[in-house]
């Protein structure tokens, strides 16, 4: 349990040093919301019909940015190889690189997710909705990208590997996290929505480490 | 440095085989070595000196054969075989963001070692006064010099080193030499792959081709 705890300490220093990470996320995710703006025209009633579509869209996107280089890095130097050999379990390395990346991207999305929503003029009564449909849904983003990162490790342009398996995988979340949004701008309850969103969570929770954990045993030999 | 002495214990490999890439390396390899036993690992590049260190440390998986601990399969459990190594590639796994000690401190509290064993480390292998500043302004030897840091204070008993004389000044090769006779003291193993001269007179000798027919033939 220590381990754990040391190398989540280890993983949030080092991408709070290496500045830019988190608000490459940020700028990544503002600007391509904006993007869409600009693209629909200045139609209040068409942004606002778009904007929980858009943010979640924008918000997974973000959430890949960063992916490539959860398990990248410490392959390229060395790091992982000593991770494996330090006596922690892996499960435990994935779950502190995951919850890590969770804080540095899912906690910046939804901080920034307010004001991107707001600049796409979306409805008063949904931002609850927009921050509980995110909640839930951006943790699933991080257990499933820690699988896709461990499964390209060590490939040849893996990024665009990683975002061929992962985006598919993201839809689910996708079309719950904005039918949540969806529901609160029409009045309608989101809890089947809410209650999709905590089931693929705990899914991912159960299944992502040791998947990931054992892509990255194979990705070492 | 010194410490508590190891228990005695006994690895060994028998009639391991490895494929690289469609390639054999490694072919009907055998070996055994116990406490306060040291092993050099000889041969030309690209003949498995590398490989067979991987796969002593479980890292890398064998086609066939088997790697015992005391007896125990080293599959059965390789969380706690790691535990039991301090491994030093060929790379550095050095965060630059970090310094020196941060570097290390890291190591050492995954491994249950103390801050002090950290500043014993780097005095052993003239790193105190690099303790303070990031990594990324060492140069590729002080880099080195942590790895075997790393290693040093690990307080694993078996020690598997892929040419760790590379980039290591005179001192910093005294710092290893007496590093590893006082591992064996205290009954450590060591592996190591090597192509200069051994830094341990009395280690035995592995020739990693030995074994392998084919390349006898060529």
């Amino acid at each position: 349990m220590s381990g754990f705890f040391a190398i989540l300490r280890r993983e949030l220093t080092l991408s709070l040093r290496s500045q830019g990470d988190v608000m490459t996320v940020i700028a990544f995710f503002a600007i391509a919301a904006a993007l869409f703006a600009f693209g629909v025209g200045p139609e209040l009633n068409v942004q606002s019909r778009i904007a929980s579509g858009v943010v979640w869209t924008t918000a997974l996107l973000a959430a890949m940015l960063s992916l490539e280089r959860l398990f990248a890095l410490d392959y390229e130097d060395g790091t992982l190889d000593q991770l494996v050999l330090s006596g922690v379990e892996p499960v435990a390395m994935v779950f502190a690189k995951t919850i890590a990346h969770w804080l540095t991207t899912g906690m910046a999305l939804l901080i920034a997710a307010p004001v991107v929503a707001m600049a796409l003029q979306l409805p008063a009564q949904a931002y609850g909705a927009l921050m509980i449909s995110l909640l839930l849904g951006t943790p699933t983003l991080s257990l499933l990208g820690a699988v896709g990162a461990a499964l390209t490790l060590g490939a040849k342009r893996g990024g665009v590997l990683l975002s061929l398996l992962l985006l598919p995988l993201y839809i689910p979340i996708l079309i719950f996290g904005a039918a949540a949004v969806e529901g609160a701008i029409l009045g309608v309850a989101s809890t089947t929505p809410y209650a999709v969103l905590g089931g693929l969570l705990i899914a991912a929770l159960t299944l992502c480490p040791w998947t990931a954990a054992s892509a990255l045993r194979h990705a070492l030999e | 440095m010194s410490g508590p002495v190891f228990n005695t214990a006994e690895f060994s490999g028998a009639r391991l085989n490895c494929q690289r890439g469609g390639r054999m390396v490694l072919t009907n390899l055998s070996f055994r070595i116990a406490s306060g036993e040291a092993m050099v690992l000889r041969g030309p590049n690209g003949s498995g000196k590398t490989t067979l260190l991987r796969l002593m440390a479980g890292l890398a998986r064998a086609s066939s054969g088997a790697l015992t601990w005391n007896g125990d399969d080293i599959s059965e459990d390789l969380s706690a075989h790691g535990a039991r190594l301090g491994f030093a590639g060929h790379l550095d796994a050095v965060k630059s963001a970090q310094t020196v000690r941060e570097n290390l401190f890291f190591w050492a509290s995954l491994r249950g070692a103390r801050a002090s064993d950290v500043e014993r480390a780097m005095a052993t292998f003239g790193l105190s006064h690099l303790a303070d500043i990031t990594a990324r302004v060492l140069s590729a030897g002080q880099r080195h010099r942590v790895a075997l840091a790393r290693v040093a204070l690990s307080n694993a008993p078996l020690w598997l080193l892929d040419e760790p004389t590379n980039t290591l000044d005179d001192a910093a090769l005294n710092a290893l030499r007496n590093t590893l006779s006082a591992h064996l003291h205290r009954g450590g193993m060591i592996v190591m792959a090597s192509h200069g001269d051994s830094l341990l007179p009395q280690a035995r000798t592995l020739d990693v081709r030995q074994t392998q027919p084919a390349s006898a033939a060529a």
